[in-house]
């Protein structure tokens, strides 16, 4: 299939297709919930936590397929584990990139194992490592929107304190708030947004939907709410972007989805500042 | 003054670990509205006050009341400042947010619709005359203008008490007497009793009402004129040192270098 000149007529017939109807509805959940959880990520350095997740992940997905059972759940059982895990080593422990890069491993080498006991196809571990959105059945849009649901409830619920913890942890400790609940929360909330993720980026791009975006916004605003707003909008528009035009063009959605985050990143990291400064320049004279 | 103004009692407190005592027999008094100096020698034990008073730590015995109760974690009058509190330099967050957070950090839910916590943050970075770096990243600020930020979010909820654990570090000479300026204004005009951690007394002597010494396991209390002595601190330290004073009252301790001579690193 090819563009033709008018986007309507070709949105209208891409939307003609369930599967691509499936593959909107659950990018636009995880697409959202990943540029909301990813500002946390972003604000608790926790960018190497995530990417150890995505990897835990892996083998939850690999043990899931060689039993028979959508890779979701595998994902969801092994990244919350993980995330329980990182979080009782507690936020300074959880630095310790060295002890969260064995375990990593590890958990690699066991999905790897996995994989090679499975005797149905290898496009399984394809779609794991760089995800498969246009194969997303209704029951997992479904399951995608109740944890969307769930983790949008939870997030609204500890926003603040969250928010808190995360900025500025010895205050927050010295306040008697619940610091360390808090940092088990946070990470249940990555591995859930991380699981849903891999369906759309797989696990080796996950930092395309939860860091990129969110460290792109944290560029552009100073406050958290909009952060987090500017952060849900790029992961939005390189969701349906790279579905449109992986639709018509015949490589992968998660390659434009990665490119168009990228190209947002280095926009806003190197253009936008030579613009400001152009136009405080002009501003500047003007008054002048 | 009497016993009602008296915030916080310690009588014969210990601090440390059973096996391992940081500090012993502590007894003294702090009453509202003072400005105490927590001076000490490194590793003495002057922030294992703080974590007392704040509940995160227990004593090994004695008794440290906090408005006539023993202290707990989360306690709503204590606001404290801890120390060496830096954000790293792509920390890109308002100072506003932090402040308002100082007053609505402990709160559930989004809060979409209240702006109670962003007049009152205003309000008190007014005081701290920090009104200017209300928009500014907490990431580029200098030492100094973090420390009046973090000065506003300990005040925003309204404290009686005021922990600063070494506030004046990384501060030049300027900036020290500005913040110290700043903070005893605090103490003056609210009413708040504030405990500052120090190295130097030097600069913090013109403020005082009481100083606490923390020195070879043993504690000293009371005004700069009783505890700042060439016999209160040589007891203290169990070495003879000696307190000299320059015309314009700054001191200096001297023969602690003996005292340090006898640690252990």
């Amino acid at each position: 299939m090819t563009f033709s000149i008018n986007p309507w007529i070709d949105l209208q017939q891409m939307l003609q297709y369930q599967f691509m109807q499936h593959a909107f509805e659950a990018g636009t959940i995880v697409a959202i919930l990943a540029g909301i959880v990813g500002y946390f990520v972003v604000l608790r350095r926790s960018s190497f936590a995530a990417h150890a997740l995505s990897h835990i992940g892996f083998s939850g997905a690999a043990a899931a397929v060689l039993i028979g059972v959508s890779p979701i759940y595998g994902l969801l059982l092994f990244t919350s584990v993980g995330g329980l895990g990182i979080a009782a080593l507690g936020r300074r422990a959880a630095n310790r990139d060295a002890e969260i890069g064995i375990v990593l491993a590890f958990m690699l080498g066991l999905g790897v194992l996995f994989l090679s006991l499975y005797t149905g196809y290898a496009t399984e571990a394809y779609s794991i490592l760089f995800g498969e959105i246009l194969g997303v059945s209704f029951s997992n849009v479904l399951l995608t929107f109740v944890a969307g649901v769930i983790v949008l409830v939870l997030i609204s619920l500890v926003y603040r304190p969250l928010l808190f913890a995360s900025l500025d942890e010895d205050v927050a400790e010295a306040k008697g708030m619940p610091v360390v609940l808090l940092g088990i929360v946070f990470m249940l909330l990555v591995a859930v947004a991380t699981s849903f993720a891999v369906q759309v980026v797989g696990v080796l791009l996950i930092f395309s939907l939860m860091v990129t975006p969110a460290a792109t916004a944290q560029l552009l605003a100073k406050r958290p709410g909009r952060v987090i707003i500017i952060s849900v909008v790029i992961a939005l528009i390189a969701t349906w972007l790279g579905l449109f035009i992986a639709f018509f063009e015949p490589y992968p959605v998660s390659f434009f989805i990665t490119t168009i985050v990228f190209v947002f990143y280095l926009f806003v990291r190197f253009i936008t500042p030579r613009i400001r400064n152009f136009l405080s320049g002009f501003g500047e004279s003007t008054i002048s | 003054m009497s016993a009602q103004h008296e915030i916080i009692t310690s009588k014969n407190l210990v601090a440390g670990y059973p096996d391992n005592i940081v500090w012993r027999d502590a007894t003294f008094s702090i009453d509202r509205g003072e400005f105490v100096a927590v001076i000490g020698p490194n590793g003495a034990g002057k922030t294992t006050l703080f974590r007392l008073l704040l509940g995160l730590q227990q004593p090994v015995s004695g008794a440290i009341k906090i408005f006539d109760a023993a202290p707990k974690r989360g306690n709503p009058q204590i606001s404290y400042v801890p120390q060496r509190h830096i954000f790293d330099d792509d920390t890109n967050v308002e100072s506003l947010e932090l402040v308002r957070l100082g007053f609505s950090g402990k709160k559930w839910g989004l809060g979409l619709f209240s702006h109670e916590d962003r007049k009152a943050a205003l309000d008190v970075l007014q005081d701290v005359g920090a009104t200017d770096l209300a928009h500014r990243s907490l990431g580029i600020l200098s030492g100094g203008e973090l420390q009046r930020i973090f000065l506003a979010e300990a005040l925003v909820s309204k404290p009686t008490l005021l922990l600063l654990d070494e506030p004046l570090s990384n501060l030049d000479m300027r900036r020290e007497r500005e913040l110290l300026h700043l903070i005893d204004g605090v103490v003056r005009s609210r009413n708040v009793t504030a405990l500052l951690i120090a190295h130097n007394i030097n600069p913090l002597l013109p403020y005082l009402d009481k100083v606490i010494y923390i020195a070879n396991g043993k504690v000293a209390t009371g005004t700069p004129k009783e505890v700042l002595t060439s016999a209160s601190l040589s007891a203290l330290f169990g070495v003879q040192v000696e307190v000299l004073r320059d015309s314009r009252g700054n001191i200096a301790v001297v023969g602690i270098e003996d005292y340090h001579r006898c640690q252990p690193e």
